[in-house]
């Protein structure tokens, strides 16, 4: 492995194949059903297709949806580097439980999710009634679904950054220290470059997920509409009232606005290994 | 080669003598009436094997009402649906013709072998003092329901409150709209279905009132025990008629027709109409009627024919997208 010519560039072996992989795979498994959906959705008129996906109601589920997953993600981003950080450079005692709890919100059914942390935050739950006196409400607001997109998302971010965190050669911080680096410069000009495409994937990963995520949400988010109603919501709504081109619309605009933050997210990160690639 | 061929035949044969020997129904349903159908299905199979000496085994699926129908709709072998309401056994008829457009003409009393209606449940004392639907509205007063878009059983709650408020201002529909609205208003939760509801009235402490079926409620009562919540029964409700009927182009498929026909008569039977008040339905037949007459409040009830001219109409009026639901949740309006 260590003759591979992709080594040199500082990214993980394999990337590439990796997400090559990935994106075929997700074609076949994603992308097929949702080109059903768009064609689906074809059934109605631009101007009616503009009317159904631009209304009030799906307006806001949009900044909520789009816009908790945004601060999900985020928040994942810096506490999941945290945590892979301790997993990968301490030793203490429990560490391989710790290294496996990580993984549970994959595990969980999400349904389960949502209810626990519905049960945890509501106003007679055990964090929700110590916060209710202070005015904060999580359970049924808006809160309560960045909690719940935050937990689901945190393993995304956490196993994209440790095995790189753990192939990381210690060499190079050590060599940066005796060249007269202070630990802050060291972290920010010798280990957060290389980390920083494993950070963006785990990063859109936990955003995407976090965009389609329902089961957990729906429990937590008390489903107001203009307030605490996500698009997937909506689009089960239209499903439910039979109104099949209705929820394709919606589903279709969720795909585009999705993929194109996706993509501009992997424009950047390639952007940014050439920029890395040159400096060597 | 030959053998294998012959023994694939046998097996075959084998399998088709097993599968003819006991015959299966799929009772495809909506979310209470888990109860209440395995009680049913289970006294039926005693009295099919009693009087034809065959061994029948109803499965029963459970789940919000217009879910259920839509699994039926995109192909779930249902030899007989006991939805929540009407419109959704039309919409199966309208969207794969798989019964005809005039079903509920085929059984008694609109198709329905049990009504209930809409209570409400508040906790033990009733602390806000709510009384009728007028108490709903109130400031302070919290009111649990599930999204009437989802919920077959919310859109009973919506329609009964929506049929008291024409009756209080003399069927004028812009106050009646400005009732349900400050009704709504009251509602800091929307579960998509019936159950969930339940669950975050009775085990989150949301809210001072569930809206509710009846026999959700009773239910509710028996589960939690008595010294929790208490039944409250409005002045005016409505008449809510689960409806029941064969899918045609399945039990015909099947060749299940004649034993799904004995199982919605039995419905109707002395027996049936015992397990149904048993579970908390009321049920139609004089006999049962006068049995769990105590157990039943007397309200005042309409029909949704009465007020609203029939599902279809109310689902397009109400609750299709910009209909009369969305517009108290527009903003500005």
């Amino acid at each position: 492995m260590s003759s591979h010519p992709r080594r040199r560039r500082g990214v993980l072996p394999g990337f590439n194949l990796a997400l090559g992989f990935t994106l075929v795979y997700l074609g076949a498994i994603v992308l097929l059903p949702l080109c059903a959906l768009v064609i689906r959705s074809a059934a109605l008129t631009v101007q009616q297709f503009w009317d159904v996906v631009t209304a009030p109601r799906l307006m806001a589920s949009y900044r909520l949806s789009f816009g908790a997953s945004f601060i999900a993600a985020a928040i994942n981003t810096v506490f999941g580097l945290l945590l892979a950080w301790v997993l990968t450079r301490y030793r203490f005692p429990g560490r391989r439980i710790v290294d496996a709890l990580v993984d549970l919100p994959f595990a969980l059914p999400t349904a389960v999710a949502g209810i626990a942390l519905t049960a945890l935050y509501s106003n007679n739950g055990w964090i929700g009634r110590y916060l209710e006196p202070l005015g904060i409400k999580v359970a049924y607001t808006p809160v309560g679904v960045l909690i719940a997109l935050v937990f689901i998302g945190l393993p995304f971010v956490v196993r994209t950054v440790q095995p790189v965190l753990e192939d990381l050669e210690r060499e190079l911080e050590e060599a940066a220290a005796t060249l007269g680096a202070t630990p802050w410069q060291v972290f920010s000009r010798v280990i957060f470059p290389v980390l920083l495409p494993a950070l963006t994937t785990g990063f859109t990963l936990a955003f995407a997920r976090a965009i389609g995520e329902y089961g957990s949400v729906i429990f937590i988010a008390g489903n107001m509409p203009m307030v605490s109603e996500i698009t997937p919501l909506i689009i089960v709504t239209k499903l439910e009232q039979y109104d099949y081109t209705g929820a394709a619309a919606v589903a279709t605009v969720m795909l585009l606005v999705s993929f194109s933050l996706i993509l501009a997210i992997n424009a950047l990160q390639s952007w940014n290994r050439r920029r890395y690639t040159r400096q060597d | 080669m030959k053998n294998r061929i012959r023994a694939l035949l046998a097996l075959t044969a084998f399998l088709t003598a097993a599968a003819q020997a006991d015959v299966t129904l799929l009772n495809v349903s909506y979310d209470p009436t888990r109860e209440l159908y395995q009680e049913v299905n289970a006294a039926f199979a005693r009295q099919w094997q009693a009087t034809n000496k065959e061994k029948v085994t109803v499965r029963a699926s459970h789940g919000g009402s217009g879910r259920q129908a839509r699994s039926v709709i995109d192909g779930l072998e249902a030899d007989v649906v006991t939805l929540a309401l009407a419109y959704d056994i039309d919409e199966i008829a309208e969207k794969a013709k798989l019964l005809p457009a005039d079903w509920q003409k085929r059984l008694p009393n609109n198709s329905a072998p049990y009504t209930s209606t809409i209570v409400f449940l508040v906790r033990k004392g009733n602390p806000k003092n709510v009384r009728d639907w007028d108490d709903l509205t109130k400031p302070g007063v919290s009111v649990i329901t599930p999204n009437p878009k989802t919920s077959g059983g919310a859109r009973w709650n919506y329609l009964a409150a929506w049929g008291y408020a024409l009756k209080k201002f003399g069927n004028d529909e812009a106050k009646a709209k400005g009732f349900v609205a400050s009704l709504f208003r009251n509602v800091p939760v929307l579960d998509s279905g019936a159950r969930g509801s339940t669950t975050t009235f009775a085990e989150r402490g949301q809210g001072d009132v569930l809206v509710a079926w009846e026999n959700d409620a009773f239910l509710a009562l028996k589960e939690f025990g008595p010294g929790k919540f208490e039944i409250v029964v409005p002045s005016v409700s409505i008449l809510a008629e689960p409806s029941v009927a064969i899918v045609d182009r399945v039990v015909d498929k099947r060749g299940t027709r004649k034993v799904a026909q004995a199982y919605l008569d039995f419905l109707y039977s002395e027996e049936g109409q015992d397990i149904a008040g048993r579970n908390f339905y009321r049920p139609r037949s004089q006999k049962a009627s006068a049995k769990y007459a105590k157990q039943f409040p007397r309200v005042n009830l309409f029909t949704i024919d009465q007020i609203f001219g029939g599902w279809t109409k109310a689902q397009k009026t109400h609750f299709a997208d910009g209909g009369v639901f969305d517009q108290i949740y527009q903003p500005g309006k």
